[in-house]
């Protein structure tokens, strides 16, 4: 449908139907795709609710301006191609979006997410706004880095194949020394965990500040490492007020020649988060994520931003980590859902598949993988399902799990470390976890004292939340 | 109560009791059913970031079964008792090493 008239300039309120609303457009394959989750307020029909999303995000102002005169709208409109009820629920509709490439700017989730989920979240006429996926041109998918190693580098970085990887965060979250913190660090290490986290909320302060914190671990590191002959590493949050001090952070963590340092995605933001991954890439260094403020944006299932969109833009922006939940630990999301944007996160191309929540088949054109990250309220009981749901390109990371076993922390990382080879070794030799899971760990109990006395402690615990999160 | 002793370790299933023959048969199995190209690495004294070992002749491409990728840990065993062995995984597909655990360590009686 073309947009400009031969009349000239009128004045008046747009009517976005007439413009966005375009039915019968067929999507090119340079087109960024998005499926907005719409519930309009009570009278205004779908279609119209619906152009009005697509105008807001790309084009669109309220009222006709002289100067559309002097554009070419149909290079640039986004357009409503298809809208449909979602079932079971009343007034609410996927709308389906098409943005031409140009509308963007290359290597910039920034500039995607403020026309994306910008002033429309606001829009009158909606009572509510998720968005649910976005389909990532390839045109526009190989002018991003991605992750800074991917997770095969990661592998061969680090010399760890065919087993998911094992990490915890250190407690008390707040409050310990650099001195004291460095020592529970080389305790885990020390025990047969990859990796130890700094809590998300440990940046710089008076109790430890940042440098002292990177030196004692980084100590912790090397004597872990010679002592147990595997590599080693601490997620060294260099998170930070600015984006120079957080890039001072990551030069010292380079200089100290730590392999992986950490940032937290959504409070620190894209544009930070981009220029850290890069920075990254460019020093040799790993990038864990963390996910704070993910669940004020993805939590309601009507209003929002869908995790598998913070996840994929994630991909795009860099990270090698990212916190993806547990599935059987005490957060909720449902398993399907989860591994839906699980798969978002690690494969190179991913299927349309509604019932996983996946609504655009996605091609990263060999872009890294980013390893998810399973952390909280999971134990040595929890190892069976998790190495069966996540299997082996993961970061398992049991913080109480390890902290809190009764012999300490060296102890409790030898017994997660046990249970999650006797797992390996089960699932190789062609025994089933999700049947046999509990009598797998039971048998390396006999040999190991640390696995039995963790097994003494967290009994065959069940969690059963309802789901949240499903379609 | 207990303190955990100081031991080496060698990556994946290195946690585990020493497996014997048909426990590591088992592993290569599993190794060749998923399609990978199984070889044999060796090294006197590993430290953690030495990511080369030395390989073993070649990858073992026309591998049939475990037995066959056995007999060359044995073989290399003979030839440098005092080197750890590890058996390796290659995934041609995704170019990559996919798996890697220890079933020689020299002083060890078994494998």
């Amino acid at each position: 449908m073309a947009t400009k008239t031969s009349a000239g300039f009128k004045a008046g309120v747009q009517d976005y139907r007439l413009t966005y609303y375009t039915p019968d457009y067929t999507p090119k394959d340079t087109d960024l795709l998005a499926c907005f989750r719409m519930t309009p307020q009570p009278g205004v029909p779908a279609e119209e609710c619906a152009a009005a999303v697509a105008a807001e995000s790309s084009t669109g102002t309220w009222t006709t301006v002289w100067t559309d005169g002097l554009t070419d709208l149909d290079r640039y409109k986004g357009r409503c191609y298809e809208v449909e009820p979602v079932p079971g629920e009343d007034n609410q509709y996927f709308c389906f979006v098409a943005y031409p490439l140009d509308l963007f700017e290359e290597g910039s989730v920034t500039n995607v997410l403020t026309s994306l989920v910008g002033n429309v979240f606001g829009f009158k006429a909606l009572r509510a706004l998720r968005l649910e996926d976005i389909r990532f041109p390839v045109a526009l998918i190989k002018t991003f880095q991605g992750p800074p190693h991917g997770i095969t580098v990661e592998r061969d970085k680090l010399n760890k194949y065919g087993r998911p990887l094992l990490g915890c965060t250190i407690k008390p979250k707040l409050g310990l020394s650099a001195k004291n913190y460095g020592r529970a660090v080389y305790e885990c290490l020390r025990g047969g965990l990859d990796f130890t986290k700094d809590d998300e909320n440990i940046n710089s302060q008076p109790f430890m500040r940042w440098r002292d914190r990177f030196l004692f671990v980084q100590e912790a590191i090397e004597k872990a490492q010679a002592e147990t002959n595997e590599i080693k590493g601490h997620y060294l949050n260099v998170t930070a007020g600015t984006c120079e001090e957080m890039l001072k952070r990551a030069e010292f963590a380079k200089e100290i020649n730590t392999p992986i340092i950490m940032h937290d995605f959504l409070t620190g933001g894209f544009t930070a988060n981009t220029t850290l991954a890069k920075y990254c890439r460019d020093n040799g260094l790993l990038l864990h994520i963390h996910r704070a403020m993910h669940a004020v944006i993805d939590r309601q299932r009507n209003h929002g931003i869908h995790f598998r969109v913070l996840a994929k833009c994630l991909r795009l922006s860099g990270g090698d980590h990212l916190h993806s939940g547990t599935v059987v630990g005490k957060l909720e999301g449902e398993r399907g859902i989860t591994m839906g944007f699980v798969d978002l996160m690690r494969e190179d191309y991913v299927e349309e598949d509604r019932s996983r929540g996946i609504f655009f088949t996605q091609d990263y054109a060999s872009m890294g993988g980013t390893m998810p990250v399973a952390s909280g309220g999971i134990h040595v009981w929890h190892m069976p399902a998790l190495v069966e749901i996540f299997g082996d390109d993961s970061c398992l990371q049991f913080g109480g799990g390890t902290l809190g076993h009764p012999w300490g922390n060296a102890p409790g990382a030898t017994a997660n470390r046990v249970a999650l080879e006797a797992c390996i070794q089960a699932r190789n030799e062609g025994r089933s976890l999700a049947r046999e899971g509990n009598d797998v760990i039971r048998e390396a109990c006999r040999w190991s004292p640390e696995l039995a006395a963790a097994c003494e402690l967290w009994k065959e615990i069940k969690f059963e939340f309802e789901a949240m999160d499903t379609l | 109560m207990k303190t955990l002793p100081k031991e080496r370790r060698y990556e994946t299933l290195s946690y585990l009791p020493p497996l014997n023959d048909q426990q590591i048969a088992k592993q290569i199995d599993y190794m060749l059913d998923q399609g990978y190209i199984p070889g044999v690495e060796f090294e006197k004294d590993p430290t953690p970031e030495l990511h080369h070992w030395t390989l073993w002749k070649l990858p073992l491409f026309d591998a049939r079964g475990a037995q066959d990728v056995l007999n060359e840990v044995r073989e290399c065993r003979s030839e440098y008792s005092d080197c750890y062995i590890r058996v390796v995984g290659f995934d041609n597909l995704r170019q990559c090493q996919t798996v890697s655990f220890i079933v020689y360590k020299p002083g060890s009686s078994r494998y």
